[in-house]
């Protein structure tokens, strides 16, 4: 065996991962003029190959389906994500019954490439809600400790959306949303009659052009990257700066393999496979950063053992790769005979929803603990692989019909997603496979996963509201679940949301938890963990922005410790 | 549907449009230029300018091209399903997976099979009656359920009429069917338009 190679440079900071949190904390270190190294286990964003902005179906060897029509298990053709629930050499492993899927990006700005752009800031009460209905932890910050960093966040990035006064949705620092479409006109009048509550949407999505960036130009296609930058990536938005620091040093095909401690306790740096050259490497570094996502995070922690720590670094606690959480998900979807109506019009708009429905019975008594968010899709979107086959399914049959019925029927559906909020089990978390490596030699995760009574009320629930909405639109809900079997009302797979987050979760007491309340390792002081892993709860709003608020705050913190001489 | 204007245009215009001393990295619209699609590079390719197939017989493929010709029908307002090059694209993504390959190429073998049992002959050989008679036989899934030895062609038929659905209307033509308009830059998005009177 060759041997390892060292780095003979020793930084101030190592960030494992490029995504919204290491991003992020890339950009606050690099700014507050520490030396920083990135790894980052996949290659550099390559936008001629990745995205594919603009581009019509035809144009595409195989129009969105995918080599052999694979694209629709893992999104599609299309999208500029890299990533896959499935990475050949790199796998992961369930426990019998517990099918979770695990969706990583190997690519420089991580998920941060394809994500939905959903904004939401967390609310005041889901800081506390393990006080208020007594299922889990209260986080050890509240509201007012993070409300100044998504207050930055959002003004960095640029978030739209409007002012609503609603206590589950705290409003932010906004760009004005685009128009809605018709679809969502249509919903928001049935809402009305049902008095549930839908407003502007929030993502992060460019209607003003801010920091030098150009505003969005509506082609609906934000999931396969943006050539503008105009919407929010890690890789457009938070590394060009860290890079124009100089400051900042990006090692792409690194997969980090430990973190390396000294015989002081401390961390030393990062080892790691280089993908690329097949050798072991290790970098140096005064702290580090981990926000390789939450799992990956976990995971490295939990490799990187030592006599110090047997049991993992940071895992005094034993709670490493507990208290894991995805997102409760349930869609459905009906035909609105309204919209057959409309003359054809280019219905295109930001790449997702104008219009959403956050959760809006928080001022009664539900049958599941906390609450979820709707969002909405469906009308003239473009056409694409897979949009006529429930058409087919229900028409059947063949020629002129099948033909004039495709004609007819197009751009009626409306969709909806539910998004709701799942408290942390014990059957569910993520730990070392005995058995089991990955092609690069290191011990990869098996996880457990377990819904509970509370979500499948939750998804039961989004269900009725669904048919309600498509009722009261004068349509006919199409989506059938079950009560029991693999799917109880159509929830997803665990992971399938792709918010899996808690398996580093912050605290006050160090017996209870891995880091503090500025994402620090309570048991190796210059180690900091800012992607998921820290979330105490896991709230029905989508955790990036929160990810991001978090990372900005735990970096200037490290930024204040190192000054101080305490890292 | 930006008549006139390509994407390279297009792309161009944004790349201007970005503004000055942008921190991003705009591509040049020159790097924007993808690949050719390949079933269009392997007919240029082939001295007849003919598309070889990758995967069928010549006549697995003919029977294929029949079947997509029956499904999605040139009309008066549109193409049909062979000049939106559904056979090319359901050979190509089948001489790349094996589920495929057994659904498809063995629902040809099925189709001739049955035709040869009740008409004497393989699919092509049968009169256009003769063919419109067991094409309504298994594009239902009630006859299945009446006759069962029908369900395997009727599986098989589903799956064909998905796939040049899929091919049909993520072609241009396809696409210039169902009136879509967008996949282009627009400085303002220009919201619902009135919905007509009822």
């Amino acid at each position: 065996m060759s041997q390892v190679i060292r780095s003979p440079k020793t930084y101030d900071v190592c960030i494992v991962g490029s995504g919204a949190g290491g991003g992020m904390a890339a950009k606050v270190l690099t700014e507050g003029g520490l030396n920083v190294v990135l790894l980052e286990a996949g290659p550099p964003v390559n936008p001629e190959k990745d995205f594919k902005m603009l581009m019509w179906p035809y144009e595409l060897p195989h129009r969105g389906a995918g080599v052999g029509g694979h694209a629709s298990e893992n999104f599609s053709e299309f999208l500029a994500p890299n990533g896959a629930w499935v990475i050949d050499g790199e796998p992961y492993t369930s426990a019998p019954g517990a099918n979770f899927q695990w969706f990583r990006s190997r690519i420089v700005g991580g998920r941060t490439n394809h994500w939905g752009r959903i904004a939401l800031r967390f609310a005041p009460i889901d800081f506390t809600s393990g006080t208020r209905d007594g299922l889990g932890e209260d986080w050890p910050i509240t509201y007012q400790d993070i409300a100044p960093y998504y207050d930055k966040v959002e003004s960095y990035i640029g978030v739209f959306g409007t002012k609503e006064n609603v206590s589950s949705a705290p409003d932010g620092v906004f760009l004005p949303p685009p128009k809605p479409r018709c679809t969502e006109l249509l919903i928001k009048k049935a809402c009305d009659k049902l008095s549930i509550i839908c407003i502007p949407a929030r993502l992060a999505v460019l209607t003003r052009s801010i920091n030098g960036r150009a505003p969005c130009h509506y082609c609906g296609q934000c999931g396969r990257g943006c050539i503008t930058g105009s919407n929010f990536s890690s890789s457009q938005v938070l590394l060009p700066p860290a890079m124009k620091t100089g400051r900042l040093t990006v090692i792409t095909g690194a997969m980090a393999r430990a973190v390396v401690v000294g015989k002081d306790g401390k961390a030393e740096g990062v080892s790691y496979v280089d993908k690329n050259t097949r050798t072991e490497k290790r970098v140096n570094a005064r702290a580090v950063v981990l926000a390789a996502s939450a799992c990956e995070s976990a995971r490295l922690l939990l490799n990187s053992r030592s006599t110090a720590f047997p049991d993992g670094l940071a895992n005094s606690s034993g709670t490493v790769g507990k208290y894991l959480t995805d997102s409760v998900g349930s869609d459905g979807w009906g035909h609105v005979p309204a919209l057959e109506k409309m003359p054809p019009h280019n219905h295109d708009g930001v790449g997702g929803m104008h219009m959403y429905v956050p959760w809006w019975k928080f001022d009664r008594k539900n049958d599941f603990p906390r609450g979820y968010h709707i969002e909405l899709y469906g009308g003239r979107d473009m056409p694409g692989v897979g949009m006529f086959d429930e058409l087919c399914h229900d028409e059947e049959g063949y020629g002129a019909t099948l033909k004039s019925r495709a004609r007819q029927m197009y751009g009626t559906t409306v969709g909806f997603a539910g998004r709701g909020e799942m408290i942390p089990n014990p059957h569910t978390y993520c730990e070392i496979d005995p058995d089991v490596v990955d092609q690069w030699g290191i011990p990869v995760l098996r996880f457990h996963f377990h819904w509970s009574e509370y979500e499948l009320r939750q998804a039961q629930d989004m269900q009725q509201t669904f048919r309600s909405i498509i009722e009261a639109m004068g349509g006919v809900y199409k989506t059938k679940t079950a009560i029991d079997g693999q799917y109880p009302f159509g929830i997803l797979e665990g992971g399938k949301i792709i918010h899996e987050v808690g398996t580093a979760r912050m605290g006050a007491d160090p017996k209870t938890s891995v880091v503090n309340g500025y994402c620090q390792a309570h048991d190796v002081k210059n180690l900091f963990v800012t992607d998921g892993a820290p979330l105490v709860t896991n709230p029905d709003k989508n955790p990036t922005l929160t990810i991001m608020a978090l990372s900005w705050r735990a970096s200037e913190y490290l930024l204040d410790e190192a000054k101080k001489g305490n890292i | 549907m930006g008549a006139g204007i390509s994407r390279r245009d297009i792309l161009k215009t944004l790349a201007l449009s970005a503004v000055g001393g942008s921190v991003l990295q705009v591509i040049p619209a020159q790097a924007a230029e993808y690949a050719h699609q390949a079933v269009r590079k392997d007919k240029a390719a082939a001295p007849s300018g003919k598309y070889t197939p990758k995967y069928f017989t010549p006549h697995q493929y003919e029977t294929l091209t029949s079947l997509c010709d029956s499904i999605i029908p040139k009309d008066e307002k549109s193409g049909g399903a062979i000049e939106a090059g559904a056979p090319e694209f359901i050979d190509l993504l089948t001489s790349e997976n094996e589920h495929y390959q057994l659904k498809l190429g063995g629902g040809l073998y099925w189709l001739d099979g049955f035709c040869t049992d009740r008409y004497t002959g393989p699919y092509l050989d049968c009169t256009p009656e003769q063919r419109k008679s067991v094409l309504d036989l298994i594009a239902f899934r009630k006859n299945a359920k009446a006759d069962s030895t029908l369900s395997q062609g009727v599986v098989f038929f589903a799956f064909v009429r998905n796939l040049t659905c899929d091919a049909f209307y993520t072609s241009k033509i396809g696409i210039a069917d169902l009136q879509y308009i967008g996949n282009t830059a627009l400085p303002e998005f220009p919201g619902c338009p009135p919905l007509p009177e009822a």
